[in-house]
């Protein structure tokens, strides 16, 4: 009995927690809000924090996404020679990437990335008073340390699912044309007759605007909230690679179904 | 114009459900040096806290400038702010920062200058701390004595009219101990600014203070000036003048009886 109670307070405890955290979250997101035109003015914050989320997950970004690219070109023409249709590959790559892979796993190393950087450094600034020295300064750290990194991730996630997506369209061709024997000519002219622009270049860019505006939030909240102790920022920062993960692939799913008419 | 700058009446404030402060009653007269002594987790950092208005107090107010500071709107509390300068306990330099830039923070923050000016600023304020060389480096390859240097300087880069300090001596060799003195005494004069000092060191803070507050089990138990402490027989103040365990002020964080949870079987 004792420990069934135990356990519906365990589960309700969580459940307040997670409408708490939500609520938390969401007012601190109106907070950055109301300082992000101010914080457009200082663009030297917002582009040194680009380099931070967005360069220095450059290399992650480009190997991965050349893997990817190999693994579509080999699983796909394995499957379309089947039905001799191989010169379709290029489509098949090119959407795959643009319309799916390309923003989603490119979020997800965001979130493993920079994400977890934000969510540290910001932890370990409160944990060392630095925010509130700031704030003793009458100075915001919203605005000053909040809101650039979210123009900064907001930024880099589109230029980055992009950078993915035509890079791992190389590394489809590189194993379907190449190595395989594919046509090149073939490759791209189905290719560029195939993607559509406003239903697939255009959406892949909206989503992963949205992915970078959750995870970077996601990640901001995490370090914010943190407790100022080592193992509160690093639970935080665990935190921050779970959940922008979930949320960015049921986010996924909501979003296509918007995107795709059925 | 009030003549005291900051005022605490009655003030109480804890934080869950151990109430710190208890009624506690200060003045801060404009163009003093007023220190605060108490033992460590007398609750001293809480209540520059609470002066800066970075807490709210359970129960009366505080006054800064003649205006309750938990009452202000954000843009009023940040106005009062930028007339105060806080040196934390713990230095609170901004790590991606070099000292160079720490000191400028304050400088870019609130104003316009040019940064030829801004550069003199900084240097001057450096200067006076005696680390005018070190503007290159990195917040983590300063020693602790320096960082705190480093958070005074800062601390100052605005010439605030209140300048609070969160133990300015702690880790500090006996040279830069006696610079900082110094520094404390003249940067009041030299700005006409208002001083608060919080601190364990007694014999500096007899040196330079012009009035002190002794804090104890969240009451003020003794206050005066130098002189008038010196003389005074009162308990407290001989306990902290000579450093002594036993007397008035306790030296251990509220507990139960030693010998009991010494003798206590586990509980399996
Ligand atoms: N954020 C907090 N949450 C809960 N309790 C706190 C918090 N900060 C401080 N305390 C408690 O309040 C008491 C006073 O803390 P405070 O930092 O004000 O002491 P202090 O007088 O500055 O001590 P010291 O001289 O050691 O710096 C301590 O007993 C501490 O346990
Ligand atoms: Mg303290």
């Amino acid at each position: 009995m004792r420990r069934m109670n135990h356990f519906f307070q365990a589960i309700g405890h969580r459940m307040i927690n997670g409408i708490w955290h939500l609520g938390a979250g969401g007012r601190l997101f109106f907070y950055v809000a109301l300082y992000l035109l101010e914080s457009i003015k200082r663009p030297r914050l917002i582009i040194k924090e680009v380099f931070a989320t967005g360069v220095l997950s450059l290399l992650i970004v480009i190997v991965s996404a050349f893997f990817v690219g190999m693994v579509l070109g080999l699983q796909g023409y394995n499957t379309l020679q089947k039905y001799g249709s191989s010169e379709a590959i290029g489509v098949l790559v090119a959407l795959s990437l643009v319309r799916e892979l390309g923003p989603v796993v490119t979020a997800l190393l965001f979130a493993g990335r920079a994400g977890t950087a934000i969510t540290a450094e910001i932890g370990l600034m409160r944990a060392t008073e630095q925010l509130s020295a700031m704030e003793m300064m009458a100075v915001s750290p919203i605005g000053r340390v909040l809101a650039p990194r979210f123009w900064a991730g907001t930024i880099s996630m589109p230029i980055l699912a992009v950078l993915f997506s035509m890079i791992g369209i190389l590394g489809g061709y590189f194993v379907a044309v190449p190595v395989i024997g594919v046509d090149s000519g073939a490759f791209w002219s189905q290719m560029q007759a195939n993607v559509d622009f406003q239903e697939d270049i255009i959406n892949g860019v909206i989503k992963s605007v949205v992915f970078g505006v959750v995870c970077t939030m996601i990640a901001l909240f995490e370090g914010y909230d943190a407790p100022p102790t080592a193992e509160g920022v690093s639970r935080a920062t665990t935190r921050t690679v779970v959940y922008s993960s979930l949320a960015v692939l049921g986010l996924d799913f909501v979003l296509t179904s918007f995107m795709i008419n059925v | 114009m009030a003549d005291n700058l900051v005022e605490i009446n009655n003030l109480s404030f804890g934080y869950k459900n151990r109430l710190l402060h208890k009624g506690i009653n200060m003045v801060f007269p404009r163009g003093k040096v007023v220190a605060i002594m108490g033992g460590s987790g007398s609750g001293k950092t809480t209540l520059l806290r609470l002066i800066g208005g970075q807490l709210v107090p359970t129960k009366g107010e505080v006054l800064v400038d003649g205006e309750i500071v938990h009452q202000q709107s954000r843009e009023k509390l940040y106005q009062i702010r930028r007339k105060m300068g806080m040196l934390f306990q713990f230095g609170a330099l901004f790590t991606d920062l070099s000292v160079y830039e720490n000191v400028a923070f304050p400088l870019r923050e609130h104003t316009n200058l040019p940064e030829s000016m801004i550069r003199d600023f900084v240097m001057l304020k450096l200067n006076a701390v005696g680390l005018r060389g070190a503007y290159h480096l990195m917040p983590a390859e300063l020693s602790g004595g320096m960082a705190r240097r480093v958070a005074l300087a800062r601390a100052v880069a605005l010439d605030p009219s209140i300048i609070m300090y969160d133990e300015p001596f702690a880790g500090l060799d006996p040279i830069s101990m006696g610079v900082v003195c110094n520094l404390i005494r003249s940067l009041n004069d030299a700005l006409g600014a208002t001083s608060i000092v919080v601190t364990h060191d007694v014999h500096e803070t007899f040196l330079f203070a012009d009035y002190i507050y002794f804090v104890s089990e969240g009451v003020v138990v003794a206050e005066g000036t130098p002189d008038q402490l010196k003389k005074s027989k009162m308990p407290f103040v001989h306990q902290f003048v000579h450093g002594e365990m036993d007397g008035p002020v306790p030296f251990h964080y509220p507990a139960g009886d030693y010998r009991q949870e010494m003798l206590r079987v586990p509980a399996l």
